[in-house]
């Protein structure tokens, strides 16, 4: 499939009172054609940050690009004038942020909010623009769409506003949907229309779409591929298949053995344990190992480099490297391995249950 | 359940915004509930059917259209000194939605989350006041350095947690919770869910708990309720609901769960609410009837009867 988009060695910092925030620490990946990139990870891991500096909407006075390149369609958006890239975001690529009340002007009707872009980049009058923000507004499911355009944010409950956002981004049928937590103030039945609707839009105009949650649900049932953030870097990328049913690093492990299951109630849940590395002062090695119990000698010292599993699927954790002894992961994980071909845990397409 | 006590009832409350005009919204329509003492009440339903809006309004954000909320037998509604006032702000916060708009931009942590520590003279001097607030910062998984921020140099999680902080500082008995983990990933997720939970057992705590995560608010709600239109369904103890949803809407809501799964997602098959699907007839008596103990559906007469006979040998 056709790349139409490339990260390569994405290294960013903030300046603060504190000092050096080195957010991103080397972020590599595409994105193809047409499909949906999940992007999960750890709260602070720098997954706004990342798609915010595709965007180009990093605040200039306290963020520094230190290294890399962002390819679209041939060109660095690192190096593109704020006029140029102003033609592109909201057109070419447009995002959807996870905070909507930051993105929504609080002073301007909803209506004339969604009838910007279109305005700006589409040749149509005013009374076409208002027809297709209406339309956009009933695609999102609002109710009452030709009343409530003339209605302002904080008028809109928190799901509302969030739908709002989403109709602005789809305005102009765009290459690329950038979309930050778009659901997390969704119902889960307004989240399915949502993500339907997502997954039309892609099929119609073939728009590749980067998705980046905390609801594995929801990346189970949009995603392509999965990329898997820890502290400023990707650990771990491949199929949804492959990091639902065989994952390889211990963060991801992690964070599926996190989820608190419908069936059986436990007692508390798991949560990883220890803080977050301080990005003021990343530490050497692995910056999982510390809260790893898979954590051997060398992830103090060295960062492990990418190592490939399959063509699509790369972890970045010493376990993989051919002289680490084999270790068993958490029983939880074992069970989803059971289900994937290649694993040496496999017990057939349903896992091996009995039903 | 263990304790009986009411701490809260809401009655036949009523919230319309723009009454009377062609964009009137009727944001809570004529729900009653209560919440015990020491409980953890869920409230979920669809995007816009009013949660934040029963919260905002118990906490007197909003003045009711009509009905009462009574805290500890007190109406919160009524005319009350500032003192009162002041009493009555300390029991009982909220954890906001919109964890942005709702942190002064130009404020730095430390005192972001200080303020009701200094506005109700909780802490002696300087030091401990910062103390508390470093020992604030860790207990929601932050840590000191991140005192001397602004709320903009933050994460959305983090933020999540800055309002989480702020809540906790003036130690409240109640606590309205909406959308408190919806923005963090799951292990700070489950982090937070531990310690609110803990919190409970160690103070008698009692929450009134808003989310979209229905495993998550299975997980820590005592009951459960489901809202829709303005309009509380259904209100049921947790694994009841779950095991027995008998609102048509209720169903649909809990046959969308998305499940981290890829193979099951592929082929989920969803079911659809139609509010038009009751043909309810005009004047029909449709209201809250208890079909199994405890477990109460808003239904017509009709429908109990049909609810009652399928669930009487469960
Ligand atoms: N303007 C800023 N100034 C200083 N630090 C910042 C700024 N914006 C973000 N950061 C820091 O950069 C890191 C990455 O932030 P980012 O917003 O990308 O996290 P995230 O992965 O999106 O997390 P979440 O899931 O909580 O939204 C965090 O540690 C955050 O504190
Ligand atoms: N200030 C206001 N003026 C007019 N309408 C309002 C106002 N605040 C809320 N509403 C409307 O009241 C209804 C209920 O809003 P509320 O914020 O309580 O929903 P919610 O259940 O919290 O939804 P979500 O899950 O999306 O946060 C919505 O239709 C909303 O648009
Ligand atoms: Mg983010
Ligand atoms: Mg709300």
């Amino acid at each position: 499939m056709e790349k139409i988009l490339e990260v390569e060695n994405l290294e960013l910092s903030f300046h603060t009172f504190a000092g050096e925030v080195k957010a991103i620490r080397g972020v590599n990946f595409d994105l193809k054609k047409g499909e949906t990139l999940a992007i999960v990870g750890e709260s602070g891991s720098g997954k706004s940050v990342t798609t915010k500096a595709i965007m180009r909407l990093l605040p200039e006075s306290s963020s520094e690009f230190k290294n890399g390149q962002i390819l679209f369609d041939g060109k660095d958006l690192t190096k593109l004038t704020d006029k140029e890239m102003q033609k592109i975001r909201g057109k070419d690529i447009s995002m959807i942020f996870q905070d909507p009340m930051t993105s929504l002007n609080p002073t301007m009707t909803i209506g004339k909010q969604i009838m910007e872009p279109i305005l700006k980049h589409q040749k149509l009058s005013k009374i076409e623009a208002q027809k297709m923000a209406i339309y956009l507004l009933q695609l999102v499911g609002m109710p009452q769409p030709e009343q409530r355009i003339k209605q302002y944010p904080h008028q809109f409950s928190g799901g509302q506003r969030q739908r709002i956002v989403i109709a602005i981004a789809l305005a102009c049928n765009p290459k690329i949907l950038i979309a930050d937590e778009p659901t997390t103030a969704l119902d889960v039945t307004i989240q399915a229309q949502i993500l339907e609707l997502m997954k039309d839009l892609q099929k119609k105009i073939d728009t590749s779409i980067i998705f980046i949650t905390h609801d594995l649900g929801v990346v189970a049932n949009v995603a392509d591929r999965v990329a898997v953030m820890y502290s400023g870097k990707i650990v771990e990328i491949g199929t949804v298949d492959e990091i639902f049913y065989n994952p390889q690093h211990p963060y991801t492990w992690g964070l599926l053995s996190s989820m608190p299951s419908l069936d059986v109630q436990e007692a508390k849940l798991y949560a990883i344990p220890g803080t977050p590395p301080d990005l003021l002062d990343p530490p050497k090695g692995d910056s999982f190992a510390l809260r790893s119990e898979y954590a051997m000698q060398i992830d103090l010292e060295e960062i492990p480099p990418f190592f490939k599993v399959s063509d699509t699927h790369y972890a970045a954790t010493w376990l993989l490297h051919p002289d680490a002894p084999e270790v068993t992961p958490p029983a939880t994980i074992i069970e989803r391995m059971k289900r994937f071909p290649s694993s040496r845990y496999y017990k057939g397409a349903n896992g091996g249950a009995t039903k | 359940m263990k304790i009986q006590k009411k701490l809260l009832e809401i009655k036949n409350l009523k919230q319309y915004f723009n009454p009377g005009k062609p964009n009137e919204v009727k944001a809570i329509d004529d729900i009653t509930f209560a919440i015990y003492k020491g409980e953890t009440l869920g409230l979920v339903g669809e995007s816009g059917c009013g949660k934040s809006t029963t919260g905002r309004t118990i906490i007197r954000l909003y003045d009711a259209t009509d009905g009462e909320v009574l805290y500890d037998g007190v109406n919160v509604h009524g005319r009350k000194s500032k003192a009162e006032l002041k009493a009555f702000n300390r029991k009982m916060q909220m954890i906001f939605q919109d964890p942005y708009a709702s942190l002064n931009p130009r404020m730095k942590v430390m005192d972001i989350i200080a303020e009701g520590l200094d506005i109700h003279g909780l802490v002696k001097n300087a030091k401990e006041r910062q103390e508390r607030v470093y020992q604030l910062l860790e207990t929601v998984g932050l840590n000191k350095e991140h005192a001397n921020r602004y709320p903009h140099e933050f994460s959305g999680g983090q933020r999540q947690r800055l309002g989480i902080a702020r809540a906790l500082a003036v130690e409240p008995e109640f606590i309205i919770a909406d959308e408190p983990i919806s923005a963090l990933d799951v292990s700070i997720q489950a982090q937070v869910v531990n310690l609110l939970k803990e919190l409970q057992e160690e103070k008698g705590l009692t929450y009134l708990f808003i989310a979209h995560d229905l495993s998550m608010v299975k997980y820590i709600s005592d009951r459960i309720g489901v809202m829709y239109f303005g309009k509380l369904v259904e209100l049921a103890p947790a694994e009841d609901l779950y095991k027995f949803p008998m609102h048509p809407y209720t169903q649909s809501l809990l046959s969308a769960i998305p499940l981290p799964d890829p193979d099951y997602e592929r082929n989920r098959v969803r079911k659809s609410y139609d509010p038009k699907s009751h043909n309810y007839k005009d004047g029909e008596n449709v209201t809250m009837r208890e079909v199994r103990p405890g477990h109460f559906v808003y239904c017509s007469d009709v429908e109990f009867a049909a609810l009652q006979a399928e669930h009487a040998n469960n």
